[in-house]
């Protein structure tokens, strides 16, 4: 849950993230939902599903679903190369915390970053959708991109599964 | 208090509850059954039970309640009341009261009082008129002969015959003398087994209440007469107690036996150790396919030794979890009896196949459905006795639950004698829910199945009993959700028949893999009925016919290469799976068949719920993940396109 807590409201001045590269972006991912990295592993497509989640993958064990960021952010959709990896994080879904994967073209390292020198997101000029962006920064003279994957997933789960679970736990 | 205080009482609370249910089921036995003396024994043991360790966990509220109710059950045990139906209604509500009194000792102090004095009135009122106090077994001045032999394993189970005849000195004088007929040549003798039995003269006033008390924990298993001293032992009157012989040679079942050898284990524990079981299982299966592999024959022997263990403890782990329908059977009697009185109605419970076993968690999730469903055969099916003598029936009406196993599935079936369902009326009623349209020709059973449709139950057409704002179609969600099947059969005039069809257990089940464009998937075996040829007239994706001609019988067919879009190109030669849910079939057609295997089910994440054609995942040997299909919605879907091909005749 602490997890949960620090994405919400980033009061601290630093955080800890992790960088990567996706579609040409550089992007940083608070490093406490974060769960490990893996190299590539074999994902078994799911039929009738969502290109954003179109995968499941096996983490120790688990089935954890395979998204794709890029769907989000409207980026075009690459092969994998040598330098993809996996991400599996923990997220704040619907009161519940999931654990899924996320693609990245390259990840880069682990560093402090400083929140104070983020930018509100510019209102004209994104080539995002604004509501998918917690903040802009800079790093070493490189744009840094600061997802709301909380808001992300949100849009990309499926309708009324939270009012039917409710449902079902009466 | 401290913790380990609350453990103890916690401890109490379930057993205590546990039985109170077995006291619960006793009341009843003895109300269709007065006479059985066994009976009531037992329920005056487990009353006792309850008092002694209630009072030791610190329940005195409890303890003083239950003490009294036990002594107004004495007068029954010694035969001086008459069971009557007040008297089980009475004693019922005092079993409710007991659970009360396990949730917060210090409520309903008032209704204890109540409960007790209306039943001391009950019973005073049916007392036989015999004298209260003592009924001497012979002349009390002349004393009694007491003739005992305890079972065999009365040693082993620490029963002690000194102990026994040092109780009987205290009642009075006595004269104890062995008899030693039945202990044979020495070379013959096993040491451990009670083979002589005593014959005891008491002199004075004693009861044989008295006599009985002493031996009221092992009355069961062992053969007891007393007789009063001036009779000769020849003559000495049989125990009241019929069938004794037999009951002495052999132990009552469930008594001592079942008891002997149980512990109480937290459930999480065992949910932990089934988690566990589930990854070794995958964790077997991938050294399997990694011993397959290198073909190093020592591998390959480790690799079938684990798997052969591997399964071992999965079936154990298994059946440890395994609970009879039994354990929420005694609630069901318990309903049946309220509704019979609050309805108005006669009507008899009966139950087959109480040893049944089903999963821990099946069987709870499984509880509220199954008595939504007998309220239901209760208040809606059974009718008043009345209109069953207008209609030639017996006055009672009759509900039954069985249960029994079906290959990996147990079939729970609850059938009533009632009016059966009213088709006409579901019909008017679906169509004012806007399920179907004015004019929609539904067959029979279509009809009846929308009473599964949410919305087709409202208030107005459920009394205040069946309607806790649950309908059928919560009941049809749930054992969904349990991956069991629900199917309906009504005649009319003649009953109502539900079925529900439930596997096993809910972890791991046993899987059919099937590939469909190079990609695998697992169906659920037990819905498999066949697996057959794709006939050649059939391999076209653009073959207008819909359906294939299953020995006679016309099955709509799903091509899974359609409904996962796949583009490979399909294998020459494509076979169909033909799976059937509630009596529906349809038949899925796959690239090829691989063969069975053990499938953990693995839940879907949220991101996934949405999908329909799915109900899990499943990791394989080699790591991958495999989809499992939902076969209720498949064959969902293979009837829509049974619908529209009969409506597409129909135009």
């Amino acid at each position: 849950m602490n997890a949960v807590h620090q994405i919400d409201v980033i009061t601290d001045q630093h955080i800890d993230v992790v960088t990567l590269r996706l579609g040409g972006e550089w992007m940083a991912l608070p490093a406490d939902c974060l769960r490990e990295i893996l190299e590539p592993v074999a994902v078994t497509r799911v039929p009738q599903s969502t290109p954003f989640s179109s995968g499941l993958i096996n983490v120790r064990g688990v089935v954890v679903p395979l998204t794709d960021l890029k769907v989000a952010f409207g980026m075009p959709r690459t092969d994998p190369d040598a330098d993809t990896r996996m991400l599996v994080l923990d997220l704040p879904l619907n009161g519940e915390t999931v654990t899924v994967a996320i693609t990245a073209d390259k990840v880069h390292e682990v560093t402090v970053l400083d929140v104070s020198t983020l930018d509100d997101v510019p209102s004209v000029g994104l080539r995002w959708p604004p509501e998918f962006v917690r903040g802009i920064g800079k790093q070493e003279d490189e744009f840094l991109l600061l997802p709301n994957l909380e808001a992300i997933f949100q849009q990309f789960c499926p309708k009324g599964i939270a009012a039917k679970q409710i449902e079902e736990g009466n | 208090m401290s913790d380990q205080e609350d453990l103890g009482a916690d401890v109490y609370r379930q057993e205590a509850s546990e039985l109170v249910q077995s006291i619960e089921a006793g009341l009843m036995a003895l109300e269709t059954d007065p006479d059985d003396r066994d009976r009531i024994n037992a329920v005056f043991r487990d009353l006792h039970t309850v008092k002694g360790s209630g009072a030791m966990f610190g329940f005195h509220e409890l303890a003083m309640f239950v003490h009294e109710f036990e002594t107004a059950f004495d007068r029954l045990r010694q035969g001086k009341v008459a069971i009557t139906t007040a008297l089980i209604e009475l004693s019922l509500q005092a079993c409710d009261q007991i659970l009360c009194l396990l949730d917060d000792p210090k409520a309903g102090a008032a209704a204890s009082v109540d409960i007790l004095h209306r039943l001391q009135r009950c019973l005073d009122g049916s007392d036989k008129g015999e004298d209260g106090e003592h009924t001497p077994a012979g002349n009390a001045a002349e004393g009694c002969r007491v003739t005992f032999r305890l079972s065999e394993d009365a040693l082993m189970r620490g029963h002690d015959p000194e102990g026994f005849l040092d109780e009987l000195r205290e009642l009075g004088p006595t004269k104890v003398r062995a008899l030693v007929d039945r202990i044979p040549p020495i070379d013959q003798l096993d040491p451990t087994a009670c083979l002589i039995g005593w014959d005891v003269e008491i002199e004075g006033a004693v009861t044989s209440s008295d006599i009985e008390a002493v031996f009221l924990f092992t009355r069961d298993d062992m053969t007891l007469e007393i007789a009063p001293l001036s009779d000769t032992p020849s003559a000495a009157k049989a125990d009241d107690n019929q069938g004794l012989d037999a009951v002495a040679t052999s132990p009552a079942p469930g008594v001592g036996k079942a008891t002997g050898n149980t512990m109480r284990v937290a459930t999480d524990r065992l949910d932990d150790m089934m988690d566990r079981v589930g990854e070794l299982v995958i964790a077997e299966a991938r050294l399997q396919a990694l011993a397959q592999c290198s073909g190093d024959a020592t591998l390959m022997a480790v690799a079938e030794d684990i798997q052969r263990l591997a399964a071992g403890l999965r079936d154990s782990t298994m059946s440890i979890r395994m609970v009879p329908m039994s354990s929420i059977l005694g609630r069901f009697q318990r309903l049946i009896r309220d509704l019979s009185a609050t309805l108005g109605k006669q009507m008899r419970f009966r139950t087959r196949g109480e040893d049944t076993e089903l999963d821990k968690t099946v069987i709870e999730l499984l509880a509220d459905p199954l008595v939504h469903i007998l309220r239901n055969c209760a208040d809606h099916g059974l009718e008043t006795s009345e209109a069953r003598l207008a209609a030639g029936k017996p006055t009672v009406g009759t509900i039954e639950l069985s249960a029994e196993y079906a290959g990996a599935e147990v079939v729970i079936t609850i059938r009533d004698d009632g009016r059966g369902l009213d088709a006409g009326k579901i019909r008017a009623r679906a169509i004012e829910a806007g399920l179907m349209a004015q004019d929609a020709d539904l067959s029979e059973s279509d009809l009846y199945r929308m009473i599964f449709e949410p919305g087709f139950s409202t208030m107005s057409t459920v009394t205040e009993l069946s309607g806790r704002g649950v309908g059928m179609d919560v009941v049809k969600r749930t054992i969904a959700s349990l991956r069991g099947q629900i199917d309906l059969e009504s005649e009319p005039g003649h009953g109502t028949t539900v079925r529900l069809r439930l596997p096993l257990t809910l972890a791991i089940i046993d899987g059919l893999l099937i590939e469909v464009g190079g990609e695998l998937y697992t169906i659920p075996l037990a819905a498999v009925e066949e697996c057959v040829e794709l006939p050649e007239s059939h391999v076209s994706e653009h073959s207008n016919s819909s359906f294939l001609n299953i020995r006679g019988g016309l099955v709509p067919f799903l091509r899974l290469r359609a409904l996962f879009d796949v583009t490979v190109q399909p294998t020459e030669y494509q076979k169909v799976v033909i799976i059937s849910s509630t009596g529906a079939r349809v038949g899925l057609v796959v690239d090829n068949i691989i063969g069975n295997n053990q499938t953990v089910i693995k839940q879907l994440s949220p991101l996934h719920a949405g999908l329909k054609s799915f109900s899990g995942a499943t990791i394989l040997g080699d790591g991958t993940v495999a989809l499992i299909l939902d076969v209720a919605q498949l064959v969902a879907t293979g009837r829509m396109i049974e619908d529209r091909a009969r409506r597409e005749n129909a135009a």
